[in-house]
């Protein structure tokens, strides 16, 4: 059976040169970067290499990157470092309503040990406004939390005019930039973060593997403690093979950057043009200005979402109702909830689409057609009249 | 080239490369998508989970991948402090713990958390009357390693374990880090709550480890996120990494019926060794034989670390975790070394396959080194 991976925003496949990269550097990667003989200073070269090219990527210096075991953990550093290191300044936090579960999480953990936690709502196309920011922040708050992109809908939230905001304040600035980094360049400095997280296997490179990056001038409190590893920011012998293939990743990213973005645009063009072509009932969610062409986020009025996502699983089509990492459940997205509210259709009608490299013109056909003949079966009077 | 530095880390097997790079060339997809390219890596997580549920005799829940050792202690030590801190708030380890595991201690202690550091005799090894004699009505915790990654001491275990199962509400972790592989533990041993396994000590990837974890034992999980590996590890799994691990490990169970050769290179290098004027042997007669410490009197040993690394053969003075720091091996202080021949130790560390040839040549090349760098002290 033909099969179409639509599910970019989930995972990546490893990119051919990265899988290279990481098979040739194996013999180099197999010393203990800690280790003083020749074998350990072979991998800590390919250490610092792979850390420069990190900070490289988004503006940095190169003793501000940490790196983690992904993203998760980079956002549960930023988070928990913060909070314990800077309570004796205030227990006022704000994010949002829609971001990752590796942010809401960590976030409602601290509401237990007594920090006050401020979940900004979003606007219908699914934006934080910049102006909600200013009337949340207070004298004691110490830690903004706002995703670049989010990873469902794709919506670009406005950092640099958050950052621009907090510039003359307390509170430290962090950006989960999963979602973005493989799309737009990043600038910490046009940015105005103190701290910004990143994932491999969203790039094209190996899972278990991102970074953290800190401003310099950041105090975190050290969440998992050992060897001097990653200035002692995260203790653990580096997981080299992992880094190497960042690396690597990173690379291609900076080189190729552009060409995928023209790439995501055309494909969701196509995908779009297809949808009106065949008259299919559609919405997008979200909207136009400040969205990222590799996620659409489609409410197809009058679908179970269930039974949608099935069907088009045996047509052989990979997509989902909302992040992977809800595991297994299809419950109503949070972030669509945000947008829409409990009530509204659309969180339980919805599918996300998003784009790779990989992916071409003829797939967006295939699956476009494969949505028309599912939605005939399940929906016979679904088209628009 | 000649490596013996396996107690700090190990070449990867072929084999456990290869599973990797197909798992993580074929089998892409996030494991918590629910299409079915999701559910056939989410299928390959799983079976890489019973297989070393298998291999170690326990029940599949009690396997919890993490990105290695140190990820896996912090969780296990963190873990069980702050889920049971309202039943007690002492911890019991010893003296000559992985960094790991005395970082995180510490910092409980300046949490508020009062912690027993066991001291070693001579021999590296802790005493069951100092545990019995620490025990308290508090205690939540007791963190031993097997094996010491420095010296090669073996601690009593399964007696630490049949002590414990008399005190309900304090748990028992065990870093075994480097005893795996080569000496076994009573795996399902009721005493024993948690375990920590690395997979770039047993020839397999840096960024792969476990915790095992005794089902109906509550930990706090170090990190919040998506709904994975019930709720206790979150964040998108690494399918290739947890293949390759399962298969590493399997391979690290069969090498083990090489452990008695390795035993035999053991005292060759003993032998040999105590041949050599100056030269004091810091591993006890019982340690491990894959490892080996010993000191060269008057002599630094990041001189003959390097001298040996032109000839290149690979050694290293304690533990890579804290080869830079200047100081003298914690490890070796606490088993009553005065500080001249501490700061002065090397450390030989063998794999499973080591060849005779490979400890001959390390031998001659010593001697040679140690007889030049005499004569031009003069």
């Amino acid at each position: 059976m033909k099969r179409v991976y639509l599910d970019y925003a989930a995972t990546t496949p490893l990119h051919p040169e990265v899988k290279q990269e990481m098979m040739e550097a194996l013999e180099g990667t197999y010393g203990n970067p800690s280790s003083i003989h020749s074998f350990g200073r072979e991998s800590r070269k390919l250490l610092d290499e792979a850390r420069s090219e990190a900070a490289r990527s988004i503006g940095a210096d190169f003793s501000s990157i940490i790196f983690t075991s992904g993203a998760t953990e980079a956002n549960n550093l930023a988070i928990f470092g913060v909070a314990r290191a800077h309570a004796h300044k205030g227990k006022h936090i704000i994010t949002t309503q829609i971001e990752h579960h590796a942010v809401l999480h960590p976030m409602e953990e601290l509401e237990k040990e007594g920090f006050e936690v401020t979940f900004l709502p979003v606007d219908e196309s699914g934006v934080v406004s910049v102006e909600a920011v200013e009337e949340a922040l207070r004298p004691d708050t110490i830690f903004v939390s706002i995703m670049r992109v989010n990873n469902e809908t794709g919506m670009q939230q406005p950092i640099e005019a958050i950052g621009e905001r907090l510039k003359e304040h307390q509170a430290i600035f962090h950006t989960d930039a999963v979602q973005a980094y493989g799309l737009e360049k990043l600038d910490v400095t046009a940015l105005n973060v103190d701290l910004l997280s990143v994932s491999s296997h969203k790039i094209y490179g190996p899972k278990g593997i991102g970074f953290l990056y800190r401003n310099d001038d950041i105090h975190l409190a050290q969440q998992i403690f050992g060897g001097e590893q990653e200035r002692k920011w995260r203790s653990g012998t580096e997981n080299m093979l992992g880094i190497v293939g960042f690396k690597k990743a990173i690379e291609l990213l900076e080189k190729e950057r552009e060409d995928r973005m023209t790439h995501y645009q055309r494909l969701s063009e196509k995908f779009i043009a297809g949808l009106n072509e065949l008259s299919i009932d559609y919405h997008m969610n979200g909207k136009k200005e400040e969205h990222m062409p590799n996620i659409l986020n489609i409410s197809f009025p009058g679908v179970e979402v269930e039974m949608f996502l099935t069907n088009l699983d045996l047509e052989g089509i990979a997509v989902s109702s909302g992040s992977a990492c809800t595991a297994g459940s299809i419950d109503p997205s949070h972030v669509l909830k945000a947008m829409y509210g409990e009530k509204n259709d659309r969180i339980y009608n919805s599918i996300r689409f998003s784009f790779g490299i990989e992916t071409s013109e003829e797939e967006i056909q295939f699956c476009v057609e494969r949505i028309s003949k599912i939605l005939n079966r399940l929906l016979p009077n679904h088209t628009r009249g | 080239m000649i490596y013996l530095d396996n107690s700090a880390t190990t070449k990867p097997d072929e084999s456990v490369v290869r599973s990797y790079t197909k798992v993580a060339t074929d089998f892409f997809a996030n494991p918590s998508s629910i299409h079915i390219a999701g559910g056939e890596v989410e299928k390959l997580v799983s079976e890489s989970r019973k297989q070393i549920a298998s291999l170690l005799g326990i029940h599949e829940k009690e396997v919890f991948f993490t990105s290695g050792g140190t990820e896996s202690n912090n969780m296990a030590i963190q873990g069980i402090a702050y889920a049971h801190q309202k039943r007690g708030n002492h911890i019991i380890t010893s003296a000559i713990e992985h960094p790991s595991v005395l970082g995180t201690c510490q910092q409980l202690e300046r949490e508020g958390f009062q912690v027993t550091y066991l001291p070693v005799n001579e021999t590296g090894k802790i005493s069951i009357d100092d545990l019995k004699n620490a025990m308290r009505e508090e205690t939540i915790l007791v963190t031993l390693m097997h094996v010491n990654n420095e010296i090669g001491s073996i601690q009593p275990i399964e007696q630490v374990a049949d002590v414990l199962k008399e005190w309900p509400a304090a748990h028992f972790h065990v870093d075994h880090v480097q005893g795996f592989g080569k000496v076994s533990l009573p795996y399902s041993h009721e005493g024993i709550d948690l375990m920590t396994i690395s997979g770039h000590k047993i020839h397999g990837l840096k960024g792969t480890g476990l915790l095992l974890k005794r089902r109906g034992v509550t930990v706090k999980p170090l990190f919040y996120g998506g709904g994975q590996q019930d709720t206790l590890r979150p964040g998108t799994e690494n399918p290739a990494g947890a293949v390759s691990l399962a298969k590493a490990m399997r391979l690290a169970l069969e090498q083990q019926r090489n452990y008695p050769s390795v035993g035999s290179l053991n005292r060759t290098l003993r032998d040999r060794l105590k041949e050599i004027p100056n030269i004091q042997i810091n591993s006890p007669d019982d340690a491990i034989a894959n490892i080996l410490n010993f000191s060269v009197l008057k002599f630094k040993p990041e001189v003959l670390i390097h001298a040996l690394g032109e000839e290149g053969i690979m050694v290293s003075t304690k533990s890579a975790c804290s080869s830079k720091q200047n100081e003298p091996s914690h490890v070796l202080l606490a088993c009553g070394f005065d500080t001249n021949d501490t700061a002065a130790a090397i450390r030989v560390s063998m794999h499973m396959n080591q060849s005779k040839e490979d400890i001959d040549t390390f031998l001659t090349v010593l001697y040679e080194k140690i007889k030049n760098i005499e004569e031009l002290m003069g």
